[in-house]
């Protein structure tokens, strides 16, 4: 754990991800892992979105995903974590989240990756609202993304 | 004590935050519920919603059998939805 490297970043200007990616690249990097959100076009019921907004509690955020990536960083042997979070108005398409994570095995990285944004989806506070044809909705939270978290057992 | 609201439940506070003095006989997160819902039909309107509402101290979630101070900063909101 002696150099590992962790970036958190909540902001509203867009990321690039291939610089993020090569910036998770140490020397005993193996492996690189990571996930990107992105605006949805479309409601389940076709309905288009015309943007969405994210609002979060500053502060509150940060320490919220620093205990997560500990949390990860405690499970799996991994080399470096990168999470860029954006917020404000974002359109259709644009990217939200950035979640890298490198080790010198794939199975770490894969494995820490996926439950960096599992968690971070059910706790980091963040809050989105769509607009759509007219309206503008506070997006609820799904219990999909509660459930995942069972898989993890912590 | 500074009392900050975030997503619908600022909507329904109609404020994103508040500073309050905290009476004598509140003690915990609890108490403070009943204080605002005594105080203002718009809190009786977000406490209904109490299952859904997520309560952080400083920054740190809690339970409503959380201690309070004074000079706390409490925030209540709705589950989070980012990622």
């Amino acid at each position: 754990m002696n150099d590992l490297a962790v970036k958190i970043k909540i902001q509203e200007a867009d990321f690039d991800t291939n610089y993020e990616n090569n910036n998770l690249i140490v020397n005993n990097t193996g492996a690189l892992v990571n996930f990107v959100g992105t605006v949805r076009g479309n409601l389940e019921s076709s309905e288009k979105i015309l943007s969405m907004t994210l609002e979060h509690y500053p502060g509150m955020t940060e320490n919220e995903i620093l205990n997560i990536v500990n949390k990860a960083i405690k499970k799996w042997k991994i080399e470096g974590v990168t999470v860029i979070h954006r917020v404000g108005r974002l359109l259709p398409g644009d990217k939200i989240v950035y979640v890298g994570v490198s080790s010198r095995h794939r199975q770490n990285a894969f494995d820490a990756c996926n439950f960096i944004i599992d968690w971070l989806k059910t706790n980091a506070p963040f809050w989105k609202s769509e607009e759509l044809e007219g309206i503008k909705n506070w997006v609820q939270a799904r219990d999909e993304d509660t459930l995942a978290l069972k898989k993890w057992n912590f | 004590m500074i009392i900050k609201y975030f997503s619908w439940v600022k909507d329904l506070a109609e404020t994103n935050e508040e500073t309050i003095e905290l009476p004598e006989n509140v003690k915990d997160v609890e108490d403070l519920i009943n204080f605002l819902e005594k105080k203002n039909n718009k809190y009786k309107e977000i406490f209904s919603k109490k299952h859904l509402i997520k309560i952080a101290v400083n920054k740190e979630y809690v339970n409503t059998s959380f201690k309070l101070d004074k000079n706390d900063e409490i925030a209540f909101f709705p589950p989070v939805t980012g990622g």
